[in-house]
């Protein structure tokens, strides 16, 4: 089974060199930590930069630089700085190549919801519902249940959705999953130590398992 | 050379009416116009519709015209961080339309742009789309379904820029961008604060982000506190 780092370790060999890629709050802002050496990767946040760096030293923060959680952020060399039109306009055209973002559940057509919880908690879906609409490739790293123990992988979303048919790629503490066209997860990977029997247990949407599933490398 | 500028936030709001439509630039507390928000509370006007990414934190922001019920409603796209907020949403208080944000962004431009509606795929097929207008367009080869979306009406934009000059050219600083050149050109009368005002000729014509044209009163801010919602750093080795 993966820890937080450990699905962002496996998330960052889909990063390819040459890619913008747009991270989410979570999990996905940890996938910057695992990009290989060699491997040349320009970061958008949505409020405005392309070429988003590590955060400042101490002494170092800029109160007019941070990204789109609100966080103190630097800007490495050759970065650009762009209103929010623009930044949407890049992520609408689908200039941006890969978005990863976290996630409440996600249907087995692709659909995905994660920005309320009717009742419960309400804040609003910032820049994920255009990123989803938009994104050509979208993997959503996420707990493969919820803290009730509950599957979040289902045939059908039970939350309001951020998106319809969207997502592509999934991985989870358990598995990587892609989400085929005509429906349905299919198994690719299993994290180390988890047999196939213990993914299905934890995915109650269609589960496709065809031949041997290897463990992931990470 | 139109001098649009004013002495001050007081001077420059003086005509902010009851029930006024707002637009307030910047992005959770980054690039917000601290001292217009000071001088709307100081004046006291009530029944406000604010349309800003965000809502401020508790004791900063527009959060400090909601702990003063100035807000009547909020257009946002997200609304963390702020428990006032949550506690006047969730009792019905405060009226909240929540709307994706790339699409509030181009509701400014085109507001500035003068097209009073565009198509966008976001937030298709959930409750955003909900009783909007819909179309299939291929575009890029993919054949998509988009919603219609229609340009901001407002009374004001309020924005905070960098530097500014008397002509009300605008120049911004870092992220602190974000919405505010887009608000800027979608106010019907706005109103930029500048951290630096400077006479007109002193700012390369290249540079200028927005013309003085889509600005109708500039002042230079008494003081700027620029609150850090988020500070994250990494030690030295």
């Amino acid at each position: 089974m993966l820890d937080k780092n450990g699905i962002a370790k496996r998330i960052a060999r889909e990063v390819k060199d040459g890619m913008y890629v747009n991270l989410g709050i979570g999990i996905p802002t940890l996938v910057a930590n695992f990009i290989p050496e060699g491997i040349n990767v320009v970061l958008q946040s949505e409020n405005g930069i392309l070429g988003m760096g590590p955060f400042p030293y101490e002494g170092e923060e800029d109160a007019d630089l941070i990204n789109a959680g609100k966080q103190t952020v630097t800007l490495l060399p050759g970065a650009s700085i762009f209103d929010s039109a623009m930044s949407f306009g890049m992520i609408r055209a689908q200039k941006v190549d890969l978005t990863i973002l976290g996630a409440m559940e996600v249907s087995e057509n692709g659909d995905i919801a994660n920005w309320k919880i009717p009742g419960k908690m309400v804040k609003g879906m910032g820049g994920a519902m255009d990123l989803v609409a938009s994104a050509k490739n979208i993997i959503v790293a996420m707990q493969h249940v919820n803290k009730a123990g509950e599957s979040k992988l289902l045939p059908a979303c039970t939350l309001p959705l951020t998106g319809v048919r969207c997502v592509k790629k999934i991985v989870t503490e358990l598995a990587v999953l892609d989400v085929l066209p005509e429906g349905g997860f299919r198994l690719m990977e299993r994290a180390p130590g988890v047999s196939v029997e213990q993914i299905k247990n934890a995915t109650k949407g269609k589960l496709i398992v065809e031949g041997i599933i290897p463990e992931m490398e990470i | 050379m139109i001098n649009k500028v004013v002495k001050n936030a007081e001077e420059a709001i003086k005509d902010i009416h009851d029930g006024a439509v707002l637009l307030v630039g910047g992005f959770g507390l980054c690039g917000i116009p601290e001292n217009l928000i000071a001088a709307l509370v100081k004046k006291g006007v009530k029944n406000l519709t604010c349309i800003s990414n965000n809502a401020g934190v508790d004791d900063f922001g527009l959060g400090l015209l909601l702990q003063t019920r100035q807000i009547k409603k909020m257009i946002s796209s997200y609304v963390g961080e702020n428990d006032e907020f949550e506690r006047q949403m969730l009792s019905g208080e405060l009226e909240v339309e929540l709307i994706p944000q790339g699409t509030l962004a181009t509701r400014c431009l085109m507001a500035g742009y003068g097209i009073p509606a565009f198509y966008t795929p976001a937030g298709f097929g959930t409750e955003v789309g909900e009783g909007k207008e819909s179309r299939k367009f291929t575009f890029n080869g993919i054949e998509k379904d988009y919603l219609m979306e229609y340009a901001f009406e407002s009374d004001f934009a309020l924005v905070k820029a960098w530097k500014g000059d008397e002509a009300g050219n605008l120049i911004f600083r870092s992220t602190a961008r974000n919405f505010n050149p887009l608000m800027a050109m979608a106010g019907k009368i706005t109103i930029a604060e500048v951290e630096e005002l400077v006479p007109a000729g002193t700012l390369h014509p290249d540079q200028i982000h927005t013309p003085g044209i889509y600005v109708h009163r500039i002042f230079q801010g008494e003081k700027y506190e620029k609150r850090i919602e988020q500070r994250t750093v990494r030690k030295r080795n």
